[in-house]
Formats: C-alpha cells, structure tokens, sequence
C-alpha cells in the first residue's frame, strides 16, 4: 500500500503547490505546507519537509520561480511564485486529475452498482 | 519537452554546485522551523513542546534534505563519486593487491589491444586505398605455381584491359622489380635502391595522390620519353631529408637491365601513408617508382602483375565469368600466346591478407582466452579479498547498505582496477605495436603500418568494462549476499564462510586449469609444426653461407662474362676465411621465375612444362650445400658457343624422365634449342619449406644471361670480418659495385617461416602467461583453505597424523582441482586442435606426444603450486594451534 500511495503523492503534491500558489499567491515553504494541511484537513498526513523536493523539481521545471525575501513578521524566508509555465502546467494537471476522479468515480459506481447503467 | 531538458540541465548544474546549494536548503528548512515553533507558541506552547510539535510536522530534517538533494542533483552520479573516493581509499591501503591485480590486467588487456591492433590492420580495416573493397587482384594460371605462371605479358594485359567491360580500370606492375638492380650514383659511393615500374594508370587507379609534386604524364611513360621517377615518402626523408625542392631535380640512376640510366627526373613524392611494399611485397622497403614501358616488356614473357577496379554494381563473381570467357578469346584471337591465361581473380584485400586469416583468428581467440583466465583469476583475488572484508561488509550492511548498494560498490572496484589496467595495458600494446611495425624481417602484410589506433582504443574500452563485469561480478554476489549475523560474529578464521563461497573459488580454479591447458596444448601443437618446419630437409645448408648482390660488368658481350665471372670468383676465393664462392641470379625462398623445361618425349604435349630456373656458376651447388645426386655439376667449360648444359632436380628428372636416367639426355626450355642434362641434385625447397619442390634447373651463367646477380660465400667466420674485404675486392674489379650488405641465408629462410613463427611465439606466450595465472589461482584457492583448516590440522596432528600425511592431504586436493581442470581442458583441446588443424605442418592435431607432454607440464606446475602450501600444512605447530583455540 505504502508504494501506490507514495507514487500518488509525488505527483499530486505537484499539483498541490501549484494550485496553492495560484490560488494565493507567492509563498514560503512552510506556507504551503500548511495551507495544503489546511485543506485537506487530517486526510493527508504530510512530513512537511516532503515539500522540499517538489518544490525544488518543480523549480528545476521552470514552473516555479524563488526569492529570499522578508515575511510578515520580519523574518528571512524564501518565496517561491508560480511562472507562466507554471499556469500552463497547472491547467493540464487539472484537466487531467478531472478525468482521473471522473473515471475512478465511474468505475467505483459501476461496480458497486452492478451492470445496471 | 523543453521543460525535461531544461530539469536535466538544472540537475547537472546542482551537481557541481553543491554546496552554495546545501547551504541554501539549510537556511531554508532552518527559517521553516522558525516560522513553525513561532505558531506554535502562539497557540500557547512552552518553548520545548513548541520546537518538539515543529520537528514532528516537519519529519526528520535529514531525511528532508536528502530527498531534495536526490530531487535536485543526480543521486547516481553522487554514488559513483562516493564509490570511487572510497574505492581509491581502500586500494590504496591494499597496495601490494591492487599492484597485482592491475598488473596482470595489463597483461591481459595489453595482449588484446596488441592483437587486435594486428588483426585490424591485418584483415578488418580497409586497405589504405580509395575504394578498396572495388579493387581486385588477377592470378594467372589458376593462381599456382611461381610468379612467372602468376602473372601476364604485356599483350595479355593490354588486350583484356582494352576488351573487358566489368572494370572501370585495370593495372599493373612489374612484379620481377627485384630482379632490376638500381643504384643511385653521383652522390658519394653508389648506393642501391629499390625501385618499382609501374603502369601509368597505377596510382590514379589506386586513388594515391602525391603529397609534393605530381604524378606520371602520358607522355613519360612512353619508352623514349623524359625519365621521371616517384619517390616514396620514407626514402625521400631519409635520402634527401624531406626537401621539397627534390621535386623537379635529376637524380642519376643506373639500372640493369638497362632499360633507364642516366639522369631521372623526380616529378613527385608519395604520401607517407602508400607503402607498397606492405601490400603488395611484404618485407620490401621500395624507394622509388618509375614507369613501366611497355614497349621494352612487350618481348618479355609474362612480368606484369595485374589488378583492376571493379565497375559500380559488378561483382568479383561476374568479373570471374568474364575473365573465363574472355581470356579464351583473346587467345584464340592471338596465335603468338603461350598460354590460356586462366585467371582465379579475388579482392585485393584477400590477396594480401586471405592466407593468414586462420591463423590470425586463432591468435583472436588464444588472446581472448588468456583474458579470460586473467578474468578468473582476478576473480578469484577479489573472492579471497572479500573472505577478509566479510566483516566490512557486513558492517555496512548493518548500517542500512542495501545489496544493490553493494554490489555497485563492488562493481565500481572492479571497474576501477580494469581501467588501471587497461590503461597500463595501451601503454604495454603500443610498445608492442611500435616494435611490430619496424620488424621489416617478417614477411607478414601491412605489418608497418601496425598501431594501436581509434578502433583499438575502442575496443580497448569495450574490453575493459566486459572484463571488469566478468570478474567483478561474482565476487560482488557472494559477498554481498553473505550472511549478516555470522559475519558479524567474531568467529575463528575462515569459520564464517560457507562452504559455498570454497565451492566458488575452487570452480573458478578448475574452469582456469581448464583454459590454460586448451593454450597450452595449442600452443604445443604450434610449437610442434614450427620444429617440424625447421627440420624439413632444405635441400641445402643455410648455415654459414651469405649472398651479396653484385653487379657483373660483361661489356654486354656474353662470351666476356664467362672470364669476368672466372675472375671475381677467383679473386674472392683468395680471401681468408673463404671456403667457397659462387654466384647465382635468384636464391631459394627468395625471387623466383619459371622458364619451360620438357624432354624430348613429352615435347609433342600441349600444356606448359614449367620450371624454376636459376641462373648459377659452377660451385654454387656446392657452395650452398646442395648434394649432387648424379652426373656432375656445372663447369667453365659450359661456356658460350658450346653446347648449353643444364643441371635439373629430383623432381624434374620424376616429371620428365620418370624411370630414366636423365643425364646425357637431351632438354628443351632452357635457351633456344637443345640442352643437355649434365647432372642432377636433390629437391630445394624454393617456395615455401611447406610445399614439396617444384621442377627445378640450373643453367651456367657463361650461356645465359643472369637477372641480377648474387655472390654466395660460405665461410666460418661472422660475415662483418670478410665484408669489407669483400667488397674492396669487387670495387677493384668493378668501380661501380654498389654499396651493397651480405644477407645470410639463414635470414632468408627466417623470413620465409616468419608469419608462423609469429603466431606460434605469440601463441606460445600466451599460453606461459595463462601457466603462470592457472599456478597461481591454484596456490591461492590451496593456500587459502589451509589457512582456513589449520586449527583442524593442528587437531589432527595433535592426535598423531603425521607431517607426510598432512601433505598428502594438501596435495590430493590440489590435484583433484588439477586433474578435472584437465580432463575438462583435454577434450575442448581435442575440439580446438582440429579447428587449428590447417596451421598444423607434419602434426597431427590429436598428436599425443603434444598432449602428454603439455598436461604433464600443466600437472607438475600445478602440483608445484600445490606443494608450498602443503609443506606449510605440515608444519603447523599443534600446540601453538591448541593453545589458540
């Protein structure tokens, strides 16, 4: 189990900090750490240094961009901010998690439902 | 796409920036913790609780910063850089090991770049011509007999050039060049060169530009026009020290026949890269080329050699049809030709390399296996280098070492030690390589333009990594998958290893008894041929005889040249130290040219007598130690206008007189007329010392004109105490005497068994060095397991065994090991033999001698390497080992 979950995790992580700095902006790490905890609420149990490598293969890509900066209460932290690319991506990530839980959806109703539909 | 390219790129970059970017990450997670225990405290945490709820979300700051390196930078590349620091670490602590084994793969390795760099040159890169695999070599009758029956006349070739129309261009040479004696005068002392006449479309047929000036104009290749000469580019720098300004100068050359003397222009150089002699006359250095008239070679017989270039699309198997029907043609079309010229046409390529590709593949493959055993047993000196790591690695197992990690690490070892050694081994190679290409007495083809080049370099590459996978792996297997626990436990010698890793070493020590012995009795049977070779009866005694080649002036008269011969020969007799001298035109196993020779009974038969014919004075039988077998030898008195005489061999007097008693009998073929047999003399080996002697004679050169003239001297003495005597004398008789050197006889026939000898020395090494390997994998595995076994032995020698017994403990096991090695090893010899058995001469290839003779060698080494340990065995003190336990 432990395998598939991971597997699945690496990619909507991407997807993920993505959509939280689209949604709001340039952030730290620890921002988004905790805006995804937020959200997902207890669902996803998250090592919030697991964010580190998506962060940096997702800056390695070009989708991402970072900068030390200066946070809301003074202290030295580094902002990363969604590129062009990076929106791009973010639309296709969507459009394809859409049609994965629409079709998992479809296979989940189709059997516990029978052959009926 | 772009984005994939543009993360590869980013993730090499982070490799070489690693540290900036170390520090980055480590502001980065510090500053995340911060922010984190600053809301925790906020919602109201002691300080303590604060940091432990930060560290909890955040999971194991270590473990983050490694996944983002491995997301970063290349994990695989990292690891390597680990791998090969502590590679370098620990083979630096096993020096004497590392020593060993870099050295004995420098062995290895080095014999196979050397022989790849021979087989290379040798049969797989194209000759160095444009097109080369378009160009294709004509042999006349069939392809047998000496170069005579070989080659054509001017006529033949003319008309199939102008008549054929499967070749864009077909060519030729003079191919008795060596008969023509050229000096080049008016630079000090006259000097003798070799020179070659060429047709005029030779070089532009080969595709050869000049590399300073140019080549044959139409017009100098016509008899009577300008003389020109080319020069090769080697005597170019060595006679005129490369100067350019040669070029468009007179050179003085005087030739016999004198078909060019005098001043010669030089219109070109040749580029350093066309050695004629390396393709076409193996052994030969030629210095110059000048053109063929065809004019003065129209009356000659047949003295071209001939090669064309195929038409686009035409195969060597349509030109083959053409020439069969072609030829007959022209025959019937030309009423004044001797012969059919039936023509075996083949590539040049096969021509120059196609008899030596058996023996070059055998040599491939003795030099693969010795790379083999290398391979065993540096196999088998990591498996006992891993026995005393076991702990190491069980160590770092522990510590969390998956087996996949191990094994690379291994590998990574073993890599690194093939690469020493392979680098050691370029260096080995090109020494040998370098040495190789200046042996000019092999006669083996384009041998001078051995080198270790690209192709090698890259199979050099090829092999090492294969050898490093052959030899790292099995070790890497068994140790890495070595029991954790045991390992760890701190046991008494050896106790930790199982049975099976014993089971490993000693299979690879029979699989390398096994291989040595295949060498070893190829090896033997090579040796055996070569021996054999060596004993074959000659026909004359090459032994303390020397040729010089003279120049005889006769004022072109031939009834002068009797006296003027008379006269050098008397002359050179009266020099101490001399116990015979006479002249002949060609040596044995040196040129040849074939003549006719037929009896009055077989006169009526249309097909051609052949005969070798030579050219001699009386006492060159004797001189050269033939054995006169009836009748006399020739006489001074077989001079001109008398009679013409003529001496045959065995084999003529079985071909023309087969019952008879030939002498006083009348022959036919030597000179206009009748001949008369005055003697017969046994069988010389002219060809080959393979072959049987073809039909031979012996003409006196008072009757007949000599093609070039060799004085042969047989004296005790070494040949630099009468040189200069000897040609002191020659110059007083003769001014113009070049400065020529003796050539012992015995050279002659060195260079005649030179391509075997090569194959078998090599061969013959080869299998030394896989002897000394098989020993020493034998004294290892042996060694080991008494180590192993003392505590066991110590016991049984407490309880009353005795040193003798204990030896012969040791040494049954090595000779168990031995003896299936060489069963295992005896029959793939069996195989092997009969897959050499066409390099074999007067062997058979299941000869027992050679296969007792090598398994006891291959026995007594193995039981030698068997011994030290067993007398180590049998001194083991038991009460040292009692005490111990």
């Amino acid at each position: 189990v432990g395998k598939e979950r991971l597997e699945l995790l690496q990619g909507t992580l991407d997807v993920m900090v993505l959509q939280t700095l689209a949604a709001i902006g340039p952030l730290h790490g620890y921002g988004i750490a905790r805006r995804i905890e937020q959200i997902s609420g207890d669902e996803v149990l998250l090592n919030q240094g697991t964010i580190y490598a998506s962060l940096v293969r997702l800056q390695q890509r070009g989708w991402i961009s970072s900068d030390w900066g200066v946070s809301d209460n003074n202290r030295k932290a580094k902002f990363y901010a969604i590129t062009r690319a990076g929106l791009k991506q973010l639309a296709h990530g969507m459009a394809y998690w859409q049609r994965l839980t629409g079709l998992m959806g479809r296979m989940l109703a189709f059997d516990s439902e029978g052959a009926g539909k | 796409m772009i984005d994939s390219l543009r993360r590869a790129w980013n993730r090499v970059v982070a490799v070489f920036r690693r540290a900036p970017l170390d520090a980055d990450l480590d502001a980065e997670i510090a500053s995340h913790l911060e922010a984190a225990i600053e809301e925790n405290l906020h919602l109201g945490m002691l300080p303590e609780e604060a940091r432990r709820r930060a560290l909890v979300r955040f999971g194991g700051v270590t473990l983050a910063a490694e996944r983002q390196r491995e997301a970063r930078g290349l994990p695989a590349l990292d690891v390597l850089g680990q791998d090969l620091r502590y590679t370098l670490r620990t083979l630096r602590r096993d020096r004497g090991f590392a020593c060993v084994v870099m050295l004995v793969l420098a062995l290895g390795i080095g014999a196979n770049v050397a022989v790849f760099s021979v087989v290379n040159t040798l049969l797989l890169r194209p000759l160095p011509f444009r097109q080369p695999d378009r160009l294709v070599w004509f042999a006349s009758n069939r392809g047998k007999g000496g170069l005579s029956e070989q080659t054509y006349t001017v006529s033949a070739f003319e008309e199939f050039r102008r008549h054929n129309r499967s070749f864009l261009d077909v060519t030729s040479y003079q191919t008795f060049f060596n008969s023509i004696q050229y000096k080049l005068t008016g630079r000090g002392d006259p000097l003798p060169i070799v020179g070659v006449q060429v047709a005029e479309n030779f070089f532009p047929l080969l595709g050869v530009e000049p590399s300073v000036g140019r080549l044959f104009t139409p017009e100098e290749c016509r008899k009577g026009g300008r003389a020109a000469a080319l020069l090769s580019y080697q005597f170019w720098q060595r006679q005129f020290g490369g100067d350019p300004a040669i070029v468009g100068q007179a050179i003085t050359i005087n030739a016999e026949p004198a078909d060019i003397t005098g001043p010669v222009t030089v219109v070109g150089v040749l580029p350093s890269s066309f050695d004629f002699g390396a393709v076409f006359s193996p052994g030969m250095q030629v210095d110059f080329f000048v053109p063929a008239y065809m004019d003065f070679w129209r009356t000659w017989g047949n003295t071209l050699a001939v090669f064309g270039r195929l038409k686009p699309a035409v195969s060597v198997g349509q030109a083959q049809a053409e020439c069969d029907s072609l030829f007959p043609q022209l025959r019937a079309a030309h009423r004044d030709w001797w012969e059919d010229y039936e023509s075996t046409l083949s590539t040049l390529q096969d021509r120059v390399s196609g008899r030596l590709r058996r023996s070059l593949y055998v040599l491939w493959c003795a030099v693969a296996l010795i790379l083999l055993i290398v391979c065993i047993n540096v196999s088998n000196l990591l498996l006992a280098r891993a026995t005393s790591r076991s702990k190491e690695f069980a160590m770092r197992a522990a510590l969390g070492a998956g087996r996949g990690r191990l094994i690379r690490q291994l590998l990574t070892e073993s890599l690194v030690l093939s690469v020493a050694g392979a680098l050691l081994g370029i260096a080995f190679a090109w020494a040998v390589t370098f040495y190789l290409a200046r042996q000019s007495q092999m006669t083996l083809p384009l041998l001078s333009t051995v080198r270790v080049d690209g192709a090698a370099l890259a199979w050099t590459v090829l092999i090492a990594i294969s050898a490093a996978a052959v030899f790292g792996l099995a070790p890497a297997l068994r140790v890495s998958a070595g029991n954790l626990q045991e390992a760890l436990k701190d046991s008494g010698p050896g106790m930790s290893q199982g049975r099976g890793h014993e089971h490993v070493r000693a299979t690879l020590v029979v699989s390398e008894v096994a291989l040595a012995c295949v060498l070893l009795v190829g090896a033997g049977l090579l040796m055996r041929s070569f021996l054999r070779l060596l004993d074959v009866d000659l026909g004359f005694k090459p032994a303390h005889v020397a040729a010089i080649k003279i120049e005889i002036n006769d004022y072109g008269k031939t009834e002068r040249r009797g006296p003027v011969l008379q006269e050098i020969l008397q002359r050179v007799r009266t020099i101490p130290g001399i116990e015979a001298a006479a002249m002949t035109d060609m040596l044995p196993l040196d040129r040849n040219r074939s003549w006719g020779l037929v009896s009055k009974e077989h006169l009526k038969d249309n097909v051609p007598h052949s005969a070798f014919v030579y050219v001699v004075t009386p006492g060159y039988l004797e001189t050269m130690g033939m054995r006169l077998r009836a009748g006399r030898d020739l006489s001074w008195h077989d001079s001109a206008g008398v009679q013409n005489a003529v001496v045959i061999n065995e084999a003529a007097a079985r071909r023309e007189w087969p019952g008879q008693d030939p002498v006083g009998r009348p022959a036919y073929g030597a000179g206009d007329g009748e001949a008369r047999v005055v003697g017969v003399v046994s069988d010389v080996r002219e060809s080959s010392l393979e072959d049987r002697a073809s039909v031979q004679m012996y003409i006196p050169m008072s009757q007949f004109s000599p093609e070039g003239a060799e004085l042969v001297v047989r004296t005790r003495l070494p040949i630099a105490a009468i040189e200069l005597a000897v040609m002191s004398t020659l110059r007083s008789l003769n001014p113009g005497q070049p400065r020529t050197q003796f050539r012992p006889i015995q050279q002659i026939v060195d260079h005649a068994v030179s391509p075997r000898r090569f194959v078998m020395v090599l061969v013959t090494s080869f299998a030394a060095f896989g002897l000394v390997l098989a020993s020493l994998g034998i004294y290892g595995v042996i060694s080991y397991s008494v180590t192993r076994q003392s505590q066991e032995i110590g016991i049984r020698m407490a309880l009353g065994a005795s040193a003798a017994r204990v030896q012969f403990g040791v040494v049954a096991q090595t000779m168990r090991l031995t003896l299936i090695g060489i069963a295992i090893g005896g029959a793939v010899s069996l195989v092997a033999a009969r897959a050499i058995a066409s390099l074999l001469f007067g062997t058979e290839p299941a000869d027992p001698l050679v296969f007792m003779g090598m398994i006891l060698l291959l026995a007594s080494v193995a039981l030698l390497a068997g011994h030290i340990p067993a007398r180590r065995a049998s001194r083991i003190d038991p009460m040292a080992v009692l005490r111990s336990v």
